[in-house]
């Protein structure tokens, strides 16, 4: 099997989001972990790309990473964290927390792992899904969706708003 | 266009979800598990991606667009829980939450 550019692309991509999502849960300092996740984002928005989702890709940059991570950000920084605050969170940092996690993180990689590879499903062809069609589709039969979408993002502005406020006005 | 099969990209997401929910399960601060939840969704995002790839289904991709903006809701809603309870409690801890009731109003 030969390896076409896109594939190195792929793998170099799918690599680099995989370091740097590992690194991004295992820092101390939070704004550390929150950057290394913005830097898996952009990785993944290459797999995206490769993977004939240019629409997808570019949703992932402008919306993931520029708009929810640093609406994450701010609000991290917003939390007044100090130094005491950090000493304290890689105090609990030992070596031991990480033992029944990864030990069942593992047992669920081996049954998915399992499941997937062992899966004799046909290749098949690969397809590139342009904008076009995905808009097509997103605003003619997929309308009811997108109404339970705007829906949802009108209850968590509501609930975002209402616990938002004062403690005085709440009452 | 990748010359790889599905399963490739698949493993890709599983792995991810699984680093997430290693995250989630290890980490006590409230920010890394609101984090940890954000990889696990962009996992499952990716895997919408892949099925769309597979089949040349527009379907995936607005599977995704709707994914992103579940964990835009999520993520605002968690984010203003997390500034009141830092001004409740002293600290992140999501163990100390589960104690509410011992903290002095």
């Amino acid at each position: 099997m030969s390896l076409s550019g896109y594939d190195i692309v792929f793998y170099a991509a799918s690599a680099f989001a995989l370091l740097t999502t590992a690194i991004a849960i295992t820092r101390a300092n939070p704004l550390y972990g929150l950057l290394n996740f913005v830097l898996s984002l952009l990785g993944m928005a290459v797999v995206f790309y490769t993977l004939g989702a240019p629409f997808a890709a570019a949703l992932e940059v402008i919306v993931y990473a520029g708009a929810i991570m640093v609406l994450f950000l701010f609000v991290v920084m917003m939390l007044r964290l100090d130094r005491t605050a950090i000493a304290r969170e890689s105090g609990w940092l030992t070596s031991s927390i990480w033992i029944i996690p990864i030990l069942s993180g593992a047992a669920l990689a081996g049954e998915l792992l399992y499941g997937l590879l062992g899966s004799t499903g046909p290749a098949g062809a690969h397809h590139i899904v342009s904008p076009q069609a995905v808009g097509l589709k997103l605003f003619t039969t997929d309308l009811a969706a997108v109404e339970l979408a705007s829906m949802l993002l009108l209850a968590g502005l509501i609930g975002a708003y209402h616990l938002g406020r004062p403690a005085r006005a709440r009452d | 266009m990748v010359s790889l099969s599905w399963h490739a990209p698949a493993t890709l997401a599983a792995m991810l979800f699984i680093i997430g929910l290693i995250g989630l399960l290890a980490r006590r601060s409230l920010i890394f598990v609101l984090m940890s939840i954000e990889i696990m969704l962009n996992a499952a995002g990716l895997l919408f991606i892949t099925a769309g790839m597979r089949w040349g289904n527009p379907q995936g991709q607005i599977m995704f667009i709707f994914v992103i903006n579940l964990a835009g809701a999520e993520l605002a809603l968690g984010l203003i829980l997390l500034l009141r309870l830092r001004n409740r409690l002293t600290t992140l801890d999501g163990d100390a939450a589960n104690r509410l009731r011992d903290v002095q109003a």
